[in-house]
């Protein structure tokens, strides 16, 4: 929590929620560096899912700032924030399951680049939108799927197009919740190469269980337990410190 | 290629399908009895009226109990602007009552859209009333009691389109058939739009189109004073046909029964609630003279009805044909309606 601030892309600043009595994040400090995979993990109910909704704008915090390369998005709300560049996946896959994968991931591009011709044209001639969303698509692993119902997908392919869907807005910085969850071995492979290969050129932080990956991948981590920041640091370093072993690791360390 | 919208019909086909429907319309005044001219008026009236809610209903995902207070409204609208005695022509008349109406709409979407579900039904409902009771317990257009009003006249560079008295009905038959087509053929636009597209997004889920990064909020205004001015259009249908207004037509009955004929059309294709408002017109004219339990009849019918067709009438197909599906890896990457069964509109 001493690093310098000022090549941070995310950052927040005494961050805190409470519902009624329950104070969900406490005091949170973190920073997310460009090209930088911060995991955060942390136990069940320890305000991992309420910090990226603060962080999306889904949720407006108690007290504490949010900044994005150094501006003040704090009360932002979300649709403006996702201009701004920061998109976010879902922990239960949130796609719109009766269109097709195209269309879903078009409608993230739309979100963001609001053609000049306004939105009272026909979205058929709305090209680069398509072409937009076949990137996004191509970035995520799937540019075999645009034409199908993306409820009939597996579940693998389906937190793919979640990604997708947050690529389409060419974000800055990603918020993932639990990317690998409900995931087969050969599938969190797959997604662990994903997050590694937009780690290049994004700053993603993401939510996840799965100790073994977040210690191969994650170039930062952050450990909450109980709405509060237990440790951050390299993954070395956590691993290493006796707080969290104590608090939350036992076995795994 | 992006994705059809999925009210419109995906085969040409289906559009064939319905413009005999338009077609067969058109020609039923020449074998109809004056009588049942206008009682197709009425019908086409309440498919005008259902139309609008459909893309409240069906596009949005937006149900609506206040609908018929925007419709009632505009008929007051022309009531003020042609009192008995001094008509005005209809192109003064059907702008202003709509551009009331959606005026109306936007400034009740305002409050009403902050709420969602089961409390924005309400909310709707409450303004509604709230227009019913301005009209019903003051003595503003008649009170209770209603007032008639002169029809608007259809007149271009200083000619007027005056028919002999007993071929009247037929000449607001086909005005209100005209705005019919036309309003199908602009929300069918709408829909192929990119608005259109994320109003669709908003029925689906729009938890998530705020996460993409859209403005619902907005969205969702435009579409609700969009059909709000579309129920005004109606509402001037109205005025036109009957040369009466009462209260009784800003009532919560008014959008309860246009919810109805989207039910029993079919909350799925857009021109469900004009088959809908068909029905429901043809069923309550069967019911009245066959029974003097008219209601009970026709509560019962379609009970029945969006029992057996969870679809509604417009979700009858006569045939089906499954064709073989596509490459499950197509690198092509377009929209494949292959996956979908062909369709036939029973219109």
């Amino acid at each position: 929590m001493t690093n310098s601030p000022s090549t941070a892309l995310l950052q927040t600043t005494n961050l805190s929620r409470r519902f009624g009595g329950l104070t969900a994040v406490n005091n949170v400090s973190l920073i997310l560096e460009p090209n930088e995979l911060h995991a955060v993990i942390g136990p069940n109910g320890a305000g991992k899912s309420t910090l990226v909704n603060l962080l999306s704008g889904e949720l407006l915090p108690s007290s504490g700032t949010i900044t994005l390369t150094g501006q003040n998005v704090t009360r932002v709300p979300v649709h403006r924030r996702v201009h701004q560049g920061i998109a976010r996946s879902f922990q239960r896959t949130n796609v719109f399951k009766e269109m097709t994968v195209l269309e879903n991931v078009r409608l993230a591009a739309q979100a963001a680049f609001a053609p000049a011709g306004g939105l009272f044209q026909s979205s058929a001639r709305a090209r680069d939108l398509v072409d937009r969303a076949h990137a996004a698509l191509k970035r995520a692993g799937l540019p075999w799927a645009a034409s199908h119902i993306a409820g009939t997908m597996s579940h693998g392919a389906q937190r793919q197009l979640e990604i997708a869907m947050t690529l389409a807005s060419e974000p800055k910085v990603l918020l993932l919740d639990e990317p690998l969850a409900g995931m087969g071995q050969e599938e969190a492979d797959r997604m662990a190469a994903l997050l590694k290969s937009l780690a290049t050129d994004h700053a993603l932080l993401l939510i996840e269980h799965d100790m073994d990956f977040v210690f191969k991948v994650a170039d930062h981590m952050t450990v909450l337990v109980e709405g509060t920041v237990l440790a951050t640091g390299k993954p070395a370093d956590v691993r290493n410190n006796q707080a969290v072993q104590h608090a939350y690791l036992g076995g795994h360390a | 290629m992006t994705q059809a919208p999925r009210l419109l019909p995906e085969t040409k086909t289906g559009w064939a399908a319905l413009a005999v429907g338009a077609i067969a319309l058109a020609l039923m005044p020449l074998f109809a009895s004056p009588y049942h001219v206008e009682l197709g008026t009425t019908a086409l009236i309440a498919a005008l009226l259902a139309l609008s809610l459909q893309l409240l209903v069906g596009v949005t995902g937006l149900v609506s109990l206040g609908h018929g207070a925007f419709y009632g409204l505009a008929a007051y609208i022309v009531y003020f602007l042609s009192p008995e005695g001094s008509p005005q022509p209809i192109w003064l008349t059907l702008p202003i009552a709509m551009l009331v109406a959606g005026l109306a709409a936007a400034l009740v979407g305002l409050f009403a859209l902050r709420t969602k579900g089961f409390f924005f039904l309400m909310v709707t409902l409450a303004f509604g009333q709230m227009i019913f009771f301005v009209f019903h317990d003051t003595k503003i257009g008649g009170g209770t009691d209603g007032a008639y009003l002169a029809k608007p006249i259809i007149s271009a560079f200083g000619m007027t389109l005056d028919l002999p008295r007993r071929q009247r009905p037929i000449g607001t038959y086909y005005v209100a058939l005209t705005q019919l087509i036309i309003t199908y053929l602009a929300l069918a636009w709408l829909l192929r739009t990119l608005f259109g597209r994320v109003l669709e997004g908003i029925r689906v889920n729009e938890h998530r189109m705020q996460a993409l990064g859209h403005n619902t909020q907005r969205a969702k205004l435009i579409a609700f004073s969009l059909a709000g001015a579309l129920a005004g259009a109606a509402g001037h249908m109205w005025a036109m046909h009957r040369g009466f207004v009462n209260p009784e037509i800003i009532g919560w009955h008014k959008s309860a029964e246009a919810l109805l004929m989207i039910l029993l059309g079919g909350l799925g294709a857009l021109h469900g609630p004009i088959i809908g408002a068909l029905a429901y017109t043809g069923l309550t004219e069967v019911a009245g003279l066959m029974t003097e339990r008219k209601l009970l009849v026709e509560g019962l019918v379609i009970l029945l009805a969006v029992i057996v067709l969870p679809k509604g009438l417009s979700g009858i197909r006569l045939f089906s044909l499954a064709k073989p599906s596509g490459n499950p890896h197509d690198p092509l990457g377009d929209t494949d309606p292959s996956q979908r069964e062909v369709k036939i509109d029973n219109d």
